[in-house]
């Protein structure tokens, strides 16, 4: 499926970065949060380019169904959708701009200047929906389960964080007392 | 330019774009937004070495990728239930008026 670099990749490369530049700089939160969900779309058309076809739709179900409707979720609750803040850029704002910057140039630097100029374009790789799951059922079993406990913990402390206080105080006291 | 380099460096921007909202910008939500935009840079390169290394039918960057996308979810959950909180107790989410998490 690649050949060299395609317009469809350069197409759904700036998508992605014009996501994320509009994050960075619009001010209202919930345009972010809309300019975030176009950067997630974008990395997962790359994921299909890269021919991971399981990655991306998580990707698209995970972020996009979930990450990115908890986002708006949070900003509505937090503050009305049209209010404008006083300022969104911290005090700081331009010693941080040179770090990302340098942290860009840097990363860029070491990727052009350790990877081979010519790179054999790999064969596309046989992988199926049913072989990686037979690869979660057999080697990778042990993350996985570690997996599942860590999403249930951390999803019921999630909720437990999130509830008014007096609230978690008297659920914590039942428990504890029995 | 070969297709790893141009992933890697599309992978590059996106993680210098979240890290400059993470550093720059004062609510609280955002700079969670843009730590997601990290790890989902991070996300691409594992894809993009998977990709193109040398024994795509092992799944490991594939596996690794999968697995971080779960732990993102979670940490994306458990982030913004603390900053609902912390609005709750102090009625903002300006980071730079959050100088205290003690209830």
């Amino acid at each position: 499926m690649i050949s060299g670099i395609g317009i469809v990749f350069l197409l759904t490369a700036a998508l992605t970065v014009a996501g994320a530049l509009a994050a960075a700089l619009l001010r209202n939160l919930v345009h972010c949060a809309l300019s975030l969900t176009v950067t997630f779309a974008g990395l997962a058309l790359l994921y299909l380019q890269l021919d991971a076809q399981f990655a991306g739709f998580a990707q698209i179900l995970v972020y996009i169904g979930a990450v990115a409707i908890l986002v708006v979720f949070a900003i509505l609750l937090t503050r009305g959708a049209g209010v404008q803040e006083y300022r969104s850029y911290g005090s700081r704002w331009f010693g941080s701009l040179v770090i990302a910057a340098a942290v860009f140039a840097l990363l860029t630097w070491a990727v052009v200047k350790s990877l081979p100029a010519g790179g054999a374009i790999a064969q596309t790789p046989s992988v199926t929906v049913q072989s990686i799951g037979a690869a979660l059922m057999s080697g990778y079993v042990l993350p996985l389960e570690i997996v599942a406990v860590l999403l249930t913990v951390a999803l019921v402390g999630a909720v437990i964080v999130a509830m008014p206080e007096n609230k978690a105080k008297a659920i914590v006291e039942k428990e504890g007392g029995q | 330019m070969t297709p790893l380099v141009a992933f890697l460096i599309v992978a590059a921007m996106v993680f210098a774009i979240g890290l400059a909202i993470a550093l720059t910008r004062r609510n609280a939500i955002l700079v969670l937004i843009g730590i997601e935009l990290m790890l989902n840079a991070a996300n691409l390169n594992l894809i993009a070495f998977w990709r193109f290394g040398s024994k795509p039918e092992a799944l490991t960057g594939m596996m690794f990728a999968i697995f971080s996308i779960a732990v993102a979810a979670a940490e994306a959950a458990v982030g913004l239930g603390l900053v609902i909180a912390y609005h709750r107790h102090s009625r903002t989410t300006d980071l730079e008026a959050m100088t205290r998490m003690k209830g």
